[in-house]
């Protein structure tokens, strides 16, 4: 019954929920998938970027807690607990939460920054109101915050497993969105699934948060910690490499990317890690042996996004969040596309680089990206190379990466004006579900006119072969071609060419096969023979 | 009475659930939630890998030797009680002993100093098969098998000679319907946290539906009487069914450890392993053939039900039986033949699932009216109408159940006008004429199900009611809280009968300590059998109050009244505090146990006749959707709900149950798929691969309304009817309304045959079978 002197190495990479809910017991935090994809975990992590504080949601139960090293934790327990002392006499309030002390591994952690508002905080900018609504049940408008009043009210709980993130994701949307409507609150609830209600009080709870909210006269308790948060993060903020050890086990936090690159020359079988989309379920399901991590989602540099007259870089650890303001000003027929990457959690917490460099042949921005001409930018310490992005993807696995290289970048041409040219561009995602769900299979296709002729094609597809890949055979049957009904169905026959797709859980190879050609025939009836017919579900969303 | 002034909480009024505030603080303890007892271990389950062989070896060694590790159980250390059939058919191992019989059979277990520790070190264990006969996957494989191997004893309804009127029917159709099955995707996984007292005790904390059965299955399994064993929930993270039997593995693993170990034992699968080690919804194929009359008149249907029931009969008994008691849903059979055949497959045990095959049997009625509608060219909804069960006729069931109380007719027309069914149907027919890519379709679908367990023995239930001195109340049944309310509706019964608010009343833990030997809260019952147990216990209170009050008072016990926290005796108004405190000084017994069984109903399943159900709940829904003719993708434009709910407890929570069980059907029957490979791995064991709804999948327009005009005819508490599991059945209105946008591709003149979950890819299909066809 000893206790063996190694057995904590048995747990590495402790994530940033079970230190929640184990190490502070803050438990309103949940695990019901341990993979990102209920929602169930959501908290919200403040981290500077450009200087500026910005909250954003994510998945606790993915997230390393190694990676969230000089980052604002909220919870649940941050917005507000009912005092049942004043209107119940039979239930005792519950005491302060603890405030354990920092274990070993994560004193280099800020401990300080995961804020559990402590109940003598509460108590002392809130009085209590005794309040009972018109069904007798006890009400506590004074502290709730109006997103958990409205929860309440409008019966969007019934077994609250879900609730604590759900009210969290509903917090953030608030945060960022004073007037959301009926489809921002379904976008902000992507990434949270919810078995009991079937979501619609959920969403009336949101819209009647909104206007609960307009009424306040005090500003959300994160505006008015705002400028002590951002201090005492950048009190934190280092330019060394750090290192946070657990025994056997190790993260790297190189503060730049030429600590990364030396570092990635040194030391071999290292894991880079941004958004932990990927790598959170390596460690949680499959147990995989993930050390040494660099964890990489807070190098500056790598969240650089510029646009110039030669076109668009996006850093590699950009996420699809903040990629989105600027790419799909640029290519606003992507935005449908890009809001079904993930939910909003993994859009916020995933990468452009990560969603390359992992080489899935189901990511969903591989066949924009290359649809689009794009071109990564892998460093080393050796110095760094461009290549085109079709042609990083060798086969299944298998990438055109050398071991000390990291993708700092990907550049996306600036599209080509010409008046005598018209480009078409259009992305497609086909999944069984349709919000939060891998693509079964995904398309990105652009075609470029002149004179009716088309002059330029690339229609890239992922989930239609072991890499994302482009249909070269349907391609060559339009180049030159007049864009008409015969060229389209003579482009869809060389689809069958182009590829073998397998039989899987998401579809069989025939359905794959079939609406990889169905989607060239929208596609040409969306630029040429539609009319203007409606070729695509009308996803809108309607206002109860 | 509706003069008399409501206590605060009264019974019929829209309440939030008791814990609403909790939910959403985050503040609602769930199992993992509370603190661990000190020196608290960890368990986890090694499955095993494999679908059909012999266990020749598990050697454990490294497990055993990894850091942290501190036991190790296997089939031997349950030795002779390596046992947990729910049904005492000693058909479900603990841990596979010889033989293994699914992919994901629980093997063994690790109890570690860790959970991390202990799922990893799961891992190293090294298992020795071999491999013997081809696993039998599915049902069609099952079904093909030249000796097919039932898991339990089939069951099959006649009524008339159905063989012969269909051998003289006018028309005559025959067909096969695959309905999939379902994951419940409760968000809380399962769990038990057992922790050892003295001598035999053995305290369990388990996120169960049925603690009666866990407890039976830890004493029996620790070989110990059931009262050294105490099982408690407060609350599951959602059931669904997924937690009336499928409790027990984990409870039973948790005590033993706990008792070898003599420390806590909490038991946690993850997602994974929970989705795969525990059973679903049955899968069914269904066969049938039908005779009817040139107007659509249905006049015999026979009927196959098989159902993919996994490796043990478990719940699937009752489940297949409950398949044929709804394949007739709201239809008259003058003639009818229905037979389940129970079929033994290499997959988990399938369970109860939130209808409990009964909404298999439906879809299956709803299919038999769709090939008829298509067949004679005329709208599914005049086909429904028209074989509506009849009032004071056609309105014996294939059961042999006289139905007393139909109200379909004016549900359905009343429906159909708010909804304005006919004139969006024909908008529809216009619209897919013109439109290329999109397509429409709508449907009204009825729900009739029947309320009671059909295991007439089950239908009891007890109560704990007491009250202490300072006129506060304690509240405690038989009866599990999952999400579905029944705590509140509970409490606002007693406060409605005891006259007192409702912050007054605590309703506890579940616990097997507390009120014994009760029934899963399952089939809908919940708040039909616990409320009237609770009102028993109440009443018995109220009575010996009033002897009280007559003598303290010095009045007649007729001139008692309880009104709104007051008890007038006689020219007298006394507070309701004041009346406790007096009556305990008076030596008067505050504590009351409650008991209800419910009346009239019996069952004898040899003869296939009788009353099993007490009464029946009645609803209908109006879906409408757009299905894309180049992806198969659709949505769900807008839905019209009518759901009968008797005299609601709680119409706030009602309402939820109708929104949610609705959603939660529509995932069944379109994007929930469970996909099994030919190994007999299922590849679909996580959010990540299995689809439930999400928000933005609900009905866009979704009007859902409660017959406020119902009451319920039999003697039910408060004249409510039961609400768990019948609004499941109303999205077969969007399965047929898919059906109906497949159709308009050959013109409506061939049924589509739509198999269920309708993934994107069966729409697909379909529609290009249809065009082929045409």
């Amino acid at each position: 019954m000893t206790l063996s002197p190694d057995v904590q190495a048995n747990t590495p990479h402790p994530t940033l929920l079970t230190f929640l809910r184990t190490t502070r017991r803050l438990t309103g935090s949940k695990e019901g998938c341990a993979e990102g994809d209920c929602g169930a975990c959501t908290v919200l992590i403040g981290r500077l970027l450009r200087g500026e504080l910005v909250y954003e949601t994510v998945n606790a139960c993915i997230r390393p807690l190694s990676t969230v090293h000089a980052c604002h934790v909220v919870t649940v327990e941050h917005l507000a607990r009912p005092d049942y002392s004043h209107n119940d006499r039979h239930n005792e309030r519950q005491g302060p939460v603890n405030q354990p002390a920092v274990s070993s591994v994560q004193a280099s952690i800020s401990d300080q920054a995961v804020n559990n508002a402590s109940a003598t905080n509460r108590s002392a900018t809130h009085t209590p109101t005794r309040e009972l609504n018109k069904s007798g049940q006890a009400q506590l408008g004074g502290q709730l915050h109006p997103v958990q009043n409205a929860m309440a009210e409008c019966n969007g709980s019934q077994c609250g497993f879900c609730t604590p993130g759900i009210v969290m994701s509903l917090y953030a949307l608030q945060l960022e969105n004073t007037h959301p409507e009926v489809a921002d609150i379904e976008r902000a609830l992507q990434g949270n699934l919810c078995r009991c209600t079937g979501y619609q009080p959920i969403i009336e709870a949101a819209l009647k948060a909104t206007s609960a909210s307009h009424k306040s006269t005090q500003p959300d308790k994160l505006f008015s910690s705002y400028k002590k948060v951002q201090q005492r993060l950048q009190a934190i903020h280092t330019e060394k490499m750090q290192s946070f050890h657990y025994l056997d086990h190790c993260t790297y936090r190189p503060a730049n990317t030429e600590q990364l690159a030396e570092l990635l020359a040194s030391v071999d079988d290292t894991t880079l890690i941004a958004g932990s989309t990927d790598v959170g379920l390596w460690i949680n399901k499959e147990f995989r042996d993930v050390s040494p991590l660099v964890s990489i989602a807070h190098i500056e540099s790598l969240h650089q996004i510029t646009q110039d007259e030669h076109g668009l870089t996006l850093g590699a650890c950009v996420t699809y969040s903040e990629a989105a303001p600027v790419l799909l000003l640029t290519y606003p027929e992507l935005t449908d596309y890009w809001y079904r990457i993930g939910g909003e959690q993994i859009r916020n917490m995933g990468t452009v680089g990560g969603n390359i460099a992992n080489g899935s042949p189901i990511g969903d921005t591989p066949p924009v990206l290359i649809a689009l001409g794009a071109s990564v930018r892998l460093s080393s310490s050796q110095g760094s190379r461009d290549l085109l992005l079709e042609d990083y993807f060798i086969d299944y696995g298998i990438q055109d990466l050398h071991d000390s290289e990291f993708i700092e970048s990907v550049f996306i041409p600036a599209p080509v004006t010409d008046k005598d040219r018209q480009t078409h561009l259009a992305a497609y995602k086909i999944s069984k579900r349709f919000d939060e769900d891998i693509s079964t299979l995904c398309c990105a296709l652009s075609l470029t006119l002149s004179g009716g002729r088309v002059i330029a094609a690339v229609f890239a597809y992922g989930g239609m072969a072991a890499t994302p890949k482009r249909a070269a055979a349907a391609e060559l049957a339009v180049i030159g071609e007049y864009w008409t009904e015969e060229t389209l169905e003579n482009a869809c026959m060389e689809i069958a060419n182009d590829f073998s797709p397998l039989s899987d859980w998401r579809a069989s190879a025939g359905y794959r096969q079939l609406v990889a050609s169905n989607l060239l025939r929208r596609f040409y009836l969306e630029t040429a023979g539609g009319d203007g017919m409606q070729t695509q579900l009308d996803r809108s969303a309607v206002a109860p | 009475m509706s003069q008399q002034p409501s206590v605060k909480g009264d019974v019929h009024q829209a309440l939030a659930h008791d814990s609403a505030l909790r939910h959403v603080t985050g503040e609602a303890k769930y199992i993992d939630d509370m603190a661990e007892p000190a020196g608290c271990l960890h368990a986890a389950i090694g499955m095993a890998e494999v679908a059909r062989a012999q266990l020749q070896k598990l050697d454990l060694k490294a497990v055993v030797d990894t850091p942290g590790v501190e036991l190790v159980l296997s089939a031997e250390d349950f030795g002779e009680h390596n046992d947990i059939s729910p049904t005492g058919r000693n058909d479900e191992p603990v841990f596979a002993h010889k033989e293994i019989e699914f992919y994901g059979q629980p093997l063994f277990a690790v109890i570690a100093q860790t959970r991390e520790i202990a799922r990893r070190a799961a891992k190293k264990a090294i298992v020795t098969y071999s491999e013997s006969a081809t696993p039998v996957i599915d049902v069609d494989q099952a079904l093909g098998q030249a000796n097919r191997d039932l898991v339990t004893e089939p069951l099959t309804l006649k009524k008339g000679n159905a063989d012969l009127v269909l051998a003289n029917a006018g028309n005559r159709l025959a067909g096969c319907l695959h309905v999939g099955g379902q994951d419940h995707f409760y968000l809380e996984g399962h769990i038990a946290l057992a922790v050892p007292g003295e001598g035999n005790e053995m305290l369990v904390w388990s996120s169960t539906q049925h603690p009666s059965e866990v407890q039976h299955m830890v004493a029996h399994t620790l070989g110990i009487a059931s009262h050294a064993v105490t099982v408690k929930v407060r609350r599951m993270g959602g059931g669904f069914g997924g937690k009336e039997t499928q409790s027990n593995l984990f409870a039973v693993v948790a005590s033993l450890a706990a008792r070898k170990t003599a420390r806590a034992v909490k038991l946690r699968p993850d997602r994974d392993d929970d989705m795969i080690m525990t059973g679903k919804r049955h899968d069914f194929r269904i066969d049938y053939d039908v005779g009817f009359d040139d107007e659509g008149a249905i006049l015999a249907l026979k009927g196959q039900f098989a159902a993919r029931c996994g490796y043990s009969a478990d719940l699937s008994g009752p489940v297949t039986d409950r398949a044929l008691f709804h394949a007739d849903n709201a239809y008259y059979l003058p003639a009818a033949e229905l037979r389940s055949v129970p079929l033994k497959t290499n997959t988990v045990s399938n369970t109860a699932f939130r209808g409990f095959g009964g909404p298999q049997g439906l879809l299956s009625a709803e299919r038999v009216i769709e090939e008829i509608a298509y067949h004679l060219g005329k709208d599914p909804l005049d086909v429904r109408l028209q074989n509506l069960y009849g009032i004071d006729e056609r309105n014996i069931t294939p059961y042999h159940q006289t139905i007393t109380d139909n109200i379909l007719h004016r549900l359905i027309t009343t429906l159909e006008t708010d909804a304005n069914y006919r004139k969006r149907r024909q908008d529809i027919i216009a619209f897919n004429k013109d439109s290329r890519c999109i397509r429409k379709g709508i449907a009204l679908t009825p729900v009739k199900f029947g309320i009671s367990f059909t295991a007439t023995w089950m239908n009891q239930a007890g109560a704990l009611l007491q009250v202490y001195r300072d006129g506060s109340i304690l509240l405690n049944h038989g009866g599990t809280e999952m999400g579905q309310g029944l705590f509140i509706k509970v409490a606002q019964v007693i406060a409605n009968e005891l006259q007192v608010d409702i912050d007054r009343i605590q309703v506890t833990a579940t616990a097997t300590d507390k009120v014994p030997n009760t029934s899963a809260t399952a089939a809908s019952s919940g708040s039909d059998l616990n409320a009237m147990a609770a009102l028993d216990a109440a009443q018995k209170i109220k009575s010996r109050l009033i002897t009280f009050a007559a003598g303290h008072y010095n009045t007649s016990t007729e001139s008692i009244r309880f009104i709104n926290n007051h008890v007038y005796a006689g020219s007298q108004r006394i507070k309701f505090d004041d009346l406790i405190e007096a009556a305990y000084m008076g030596r008067t017994s505050l504590s009351a146990t409650g008991f209800y069984r419910t009346p009239d109903i019996h069952w004898d399943r040899d003869t296939g006749t009788g009353r099993p159900f007490f009464y029946y709940a009645y609803g209908a829904s109006v879906s409408e959707v757009s299905i894309d003719l180049l992806t198969g993708e659709y949505q769900v434009d807008r839905t019209d709900i009518l759901h009968d709910v008797g005299n609601s407890l709680n119409p706030a929570i009602d309402r939820g149950q109708i929104e949610g069980g609705f959603v939660q059907g529509m995932g069944w029957l379109t994007t929930e798929e469970l996909w099994w490979d030919d190994k007999g791995r299922l590849r679909t064991h996580a959010p990540s691969t299995y689809k439930i709804p999400l928000a933005s999948d609900r009905p866009k327009v979704f009007n859902v309304k409660l017959a406020e005009w119902s009451k319920n005819p039999e003697r039910t508490i408060r004249r409510s009817k039961a609400v768990g599991e019948p609004p499941l059945m109303l999205a077969v209105s969007v399965l047929e309304a898919l059906s109906m946008a497949v159709a308009s591709v050959a013109d409506y003149a061939i049924c589509p045959r739509l198999n269920t979950p309708a993934t994107p890819e069966v729409i697909l299909s379909a529609v290009e079978k249809l065009k082929a066809e045409i």
